[in-house]
C-alpha cells in the first residue's frame, strides 16, 4: 500500500500525557506525524493531527483503541485526499472582533467574510465571562476587496454590538 | 528614509563570490559563531562575499556567515529601498556585533531565506543600538537605528549565535506556511 494521510483527532479531559500517549501509540506504525494543532477548549482537550503512513486506517484505529478504552477520550482516525492548496491567493489580514456574548457572532462575522470571497486560514473563539472574543486570520481574493469587506464586517459589527478590526498581516523576508 | 548619524564608513572590499545559501536543518544554522578577526584574510574575504550573495538574492536584506556555511559572528545588512525601512546604514558588514540596547518592541511576521517554507509571529526591538567591528579596518562602531533596519539587526544577530526565527516565535500558533502572495 502506498502512503496515504489519516487525519487523527482527540478530544476528551484533559491531563498531562494524552499528547505522549498519542503519539507513542502512532510511532509503532512507522507513520510520519504531519501538521498538527492541539489546544484546550474551556478545560477539554481537542487535538488533530495528520499522519502519513502506509499501513491502513484499521491499523491505526486498532493502536490508538487503549488510549479510548476508559472513556475519557474519544479518538477518530480517517483517510484524508490529498490537499487542495490554497485556493485563495491573495493579502494575510488579520480579523479580531470583541463584545458582550450572543448567539450568532461567528456565524454573522465569517458569513461577511465567506460572501467577501475570503478565506480563513486560522481560526480561535474565547469566551469569557459574558465577554466575546474572535480572532481570526484571513487570506483575501485581492488588497483591493479589503475595503469592501472592512465595511461590510463595521455594518454587522454595529449591528451585533460588537467591535471589529481588520488589519494587513505583512510577511517581512529577511 | 532618514539617514543615521554616521560617523564611520564602510570600508571598500574587495569584489566578492557568490556562495550557496544553507537551509535549516544544517547543523550550521543552530551553530554559534567563533568571534572573527576583521582583519584577517579570511574574514574580509567571506564580508565580500556575503555582500555579493546578497546581492544576487531577490529581496534579501541580510544575510549572516552561518547562512553561507561559516559559523562566525559576521553579517551583511542593506535594507535600502524597503518599503518599511526609515533609518538607513545602507549596505555594511559586521563582525563581532552585540545589541547594546532594545526598546519598543512591536510584533510582526518575518520570514528568512534559510527557512524557505514558514514565516513566524514574532516581537522585536523597533529601536536598536548595537555595536561591531567593520571588516578590513577593524574599526568598533556603534549602530543607532529604528524600523526595519532595526527588525533586520535582531535577526542577523541571531544567526551569528545560532539562533533562527523558530526559536522566537510567539506561541504554537505563530508558524504559517510561507506565502507567495506579493
Amino acid at each position: 500500500m502506498t502512503d496515504q494521510i489519516i487525519a487523527v483527532t482527540v478530544l476528551g479531559d484533559d491531563r498531562p500525557g494524552i499528547v505522549a500517549d498519542v503519539t507513542g501509540a502512532l510511532v509503532g506504525l512507522h507513520g510520519n506525524l504531519e501538521d498538527s494543532t492541539m489546544t484546550l477548549l474551556r478545560g477539554h482537550f481537542a487535538m488533530v493531527l495528520l499522519v502519513r503512513t502506509a499501513v491502513s486506517l484499521e491499523s491505526v484505529e486498532a493502536a490508538l483503541l487503549p488510549l479510548s478504552a476508559n472513556g475519557s477520550l474519544v479518538i477518530n482516525a480517517r483517510v484524508l485526499g490529498d490537499s487542495a492548496l490554497s485556493e485563495v491567493g491573495g493579502p494575510s489580514y488579520s480579523l479580531r472582533v470583541h463584545g458582550a456574548d450572543r448567539p450568532g457572532i461567528v456565524a454573522a462575522i465569517t458569513g461577511v467574510v465567506a460572501r467577501n470571497g475570503a478565506n480563513i486560514v486560522d481560526l480561535g473563539t474565547r469566551l469569557g465571562d459574558g465577554l466575546y472574543v474572535l480572532i481570526a486570520e484571513l487570506q483575501l481574493p485581492s488588497e483591493e476587496s479589503a475595503t469592501g469587506l472592512a465595511a461590510e464586517l463595521q455594518e454587522t459589527a454595529e449591528e451585533l454590538g460588537v467591535d471589529v478590526h481588520l488589519s494587513p498581516v505583512d510577511d517581512d523576508l529577511l | 528614509m532618514t539617514t543615521g548619524t554616521i560617523t564611520w564608513a564602510m570600508p571598500e572590499l574587495p569584489r566578492g563570490a557568490v556562495r550557496a545559501v544553507v537551509r535549516a536543518p544544517d547543523p550550521v544554522l543552530s551553530t554559534p559563531g567563533e568571534e572573527v578577526d576583521p582583519t584577517g584574510s579570511a574574514a574580509i574575504e567571506l564580508a565580500a562575499d556575503l555582500l555579493a550573495t546578497q546581492l544576487v538574492s531577490p529581496g534579501c536584506v541580510g544575510l549572516a556567515a552561518q547562512q553561507v556555511g561559516v559559523a562566525a559572528r559576521m553579517f551583511s545588512i542593506d535594507v535600502s529601498g524597503h518599503a518599511k525601512t526609515r533609518t538607513c546604514h545602507g549596505a555594511f558588514v559586521l563582525c563581532n556585533a552585540e545589541v547594546l540596547s532594545a526598546t519598543r518592541k512591536e510584533s510582526g511576521r518575518e520570514g528568512c531565506m534559510s527557512v524557505p517554507d514558514f514565516t513566524g509571529d514574532l516581537v522585536r526591538a523597533r529601536r536598536l543600538v548595537v555595536r561591531g567591528q567593520l571588516p578590513l579596518t577593524g574599526e568598533w562602531v556603534e549602530i543607532s537605528t529604528d524600523g526595519f533596519e532595526a527588525v533586520a539587526l535582531q535577526h542577523e544577530i541571531d544567526h551569528t549565535v545560532g539562533l533562527l526565527f523558530l526559536d522566537r516565535v510567539s506561541g504554537p500558533h505563530g508558524i504559517h506556511p510561507r506565502r507567495t502572495y506579493l
